[in-house]
């Protein structure tokens, strides 16, 4: 018999919701985090704006993160061994899991695995920034774990790179602090954040915002002392004459996440390479059987509330008996993604919650879903953004050798 | 005029009209969205989010939010006032640590159970 009839790996929001959703039916559920407190990426989220949906309130990360922490530690059926860290996961009839802290080498067996271990943010090598290597380069979510979490501030004058939330929000943080932030480059000609964020972040702070236009190059040795910015075209490269040369101390890169997966990819779990996260069912079960993945492991969430819905029906999925699946693929067309990818016919509820981003800005788009050709529903949106991540409520009862299709249409907005 | 809705992440874009009988919002995908409009046509307020230190070597900032929205601007004397306060005891999340700041109607709260490990 296993330790546990579930492992959660990673503490943050997905894995404490997940963890609460099996052990409330009650499962022997156990939390590996590698960092010394719960609440994950939500520790240095200070600024508010979460729970809206959930909890109709607008409270900061820490506070959303908090709620679960409360009900993690009071729950007798959620056991949660911190800063310790998931170095290697092991498959037989149960899952082995070898973890490192400072105890030693731990073995731990689980019956279902949770993979809730969250992203990591793509960094300036990955963008190709010609020049030197000095200090004073950093990405968005290291700025914020210096000053929101060290009380460190990391630099005086302050470039942003790349306009998601974190880079926004990190923009009005640093001014907040005293740093002067010169400008925040995006080499699309849209911005990648809410626009909410770029009105309270950026306007509010007089902190101008300049679309088309990236750093290409570096300077500085020992210390950042200068970038040099130009503006792009469509095809992303760089257009002669537009260089311009900006003293900064800082350069700060918000230029995306990516799914954390190579635990996963250990286990040979295939990925989708849309959402760069494993391919789920409805339950978020991988196509391994007794393996599920929540939260931005499984794709980059940009409402935690999502992430604590799927985190929670694959938390109760987990608490399960195993039971064969009869898989149907789900085919789409327009979407930059859909999750979930598959559908288990044996567990099928009424209605499936599906999460997805429209591929481009459309205006007056349609979602309609087909089942061998015939229209089941179809729903109509006055406005879709890549950036915005829609969730939606299907209900769906394909049989066995049916064609499913998911199809978005609407005007293409530029 | 135009103005975006930042209550909620919809980000509405809102058309607010001055006419003779007060303020006409339209875009609106719900009503939080015209008594924000209002309020950003007369006078703006804000929520404000930050940290404050304290005293405890392993916990050096606490992150502190207003428990209402304050002035516009307010924002920038708000933050100096904040830089002078320290946190000297373990607060929880919802603790004020300083009532009515600067005067607003608004109390500063800590917003994380400053008794955990780290
Ligand atoms: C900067 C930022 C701002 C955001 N702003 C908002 C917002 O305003 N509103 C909103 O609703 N959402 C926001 N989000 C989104 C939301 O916070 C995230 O989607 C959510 O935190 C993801 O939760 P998670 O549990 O999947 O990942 P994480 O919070 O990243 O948690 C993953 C956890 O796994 C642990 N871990 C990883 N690997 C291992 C291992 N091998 N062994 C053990 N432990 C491991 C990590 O230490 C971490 O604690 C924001 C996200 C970021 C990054
Ligand atoms: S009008 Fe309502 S729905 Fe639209 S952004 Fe404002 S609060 Fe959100």
């Amino acid at each position: 018999m296993a330790d546990y009839k579930a492992v959660v790996i990673g503490g943050g929001p997905a894995g404490l919701a997940a963890a609460l959703a099996a052990a409330d039916k009650g499962a022997g559920t156990l939390i590996i985090e590698r960092e010394n407190r719960l609440g994950g990426i939500l520790k240095q989220c200070i600024h508010d704006g979460f729970g809206v949906i959930r909890f109709g309130e607008k409270l900061s990360g820490c506070e959303y993160a908090q709620r679960f922490i409360d009900k993690v530690k009071a729950h007798p059926g959620i056991e949660v061994r911190l800063l310790t860290f998931v170095i290697d996961i092991k498959k037989s009839d149960i899952f082995t899991i070898t973890a490192t802290s400072s105890r030693g080498i731990e073995t731990i067996t689980a019956e279902n695995l949770i993979f809730a271990n969250g992203c990591r943010e793509r960094t300036a090598r990955q963008v190709n920034i010609h020049g030197t290597r000095p200090a004073g380069v950093m990405t968005a979510g290291v700025a914020q774990n210096y000053v929101n979490l060290q009380g460190v501030l990391p630099g005086k004058r302050c470039v942003i790179l790349g306009s998601g939330d974190i880079g926004l929000i990190m923009a009005r943080r640093l001014t907040l602090e005293g740093a002067r932030v010169l400008g925040v480059y995006e080499a699309k000609s849209t911005p990648s954040g809410l626009t909410r964020n770029i009105v309270q972040c950026l306007h509010d702070f007089d902190i101008p915002l300049h679309l088309s236009k990236t750093v290409k190059r570096v300077f500085g040795h020992g210390r950042l002392e200068a970038v040099e910015v130009c503006s792009v075209n469509d095809k992303m490269e760089y257009i002669d004459g537009t260089e311009e040369i900006i003293p900064c101390d800082t350069l700060i890169v918000s230029v995306g996440l990516i799914p954390e997966n190579e635990l996963a990819e250990s286990l040979n779990i295939p990925l989708d390479p849309r959402t760069r996260g494993p391919f789920v069912d409805q339950n978020m079960m991988t196509l391994e059987d007794g393996v599920y993945s929540v939260g931005n492991c499984l794709h980059v969430h940009d409402l935690v509330d999502y992430v604590s819905e799927t985190a929670e029906t694959a938390g109760r999925a987990a608490a399960g008996s195993k039971a064969p699946r009869e898989l149907l693929d789900i085919e789409q067309e327009g979407f930059l993604y859909l999750v979930p990818q598959k559908l288990d016919l044996d567990s099928l509820a009424p209605e499936t919650v599906f999460y997805f981003r429209t591929a481009m800005p459309r205006e007056a788009a349609t979602l309609d879903v087909t089942v061998d050709g015939e229209v089941v529903f179809s729903k109509k949106y006055q406005n879709l953004k890549p950036p915005e991540m829609e969730r939606v409520e299907v209900p769906l009862s394909p049989k066995k050798g049916q064609t499913v299709k998911f199809f978005l249409s609407g005007r293409e907005v530029k | 005029m135009r103005l975006v809705c930042i209550v909620c992440p919809n980000s509405c874009l809102l058309e607010v009209e001055k006419t003779d009988a007060g303020v006409k919002v339209t875009g609106n995908k719900c009503k939080r969205g015209i008594t924000f409009a209002i309020e950003e046509v007369t006078a703006p307020k804000r929520s404000l989010t930050t940290t404050v230190r304290t005293v405890f070597e392993n916990f050096p900032v606490a992150p502190v939010r207003t428990n209402g929205e304050i002035p516009k601007e307010k924002i920038p004397a708000v933050m100096a006032y904040l830089k002078t306060v320290v946190a000297d005891k373990r607060y929880k999340a919802g603790d004020v640590i300083c009532g009515n700041v600067l005067d607003t109607g608004v109390d500063i709260i800590i917003t994380i159970d400053m008794d955990q490990e780290g």
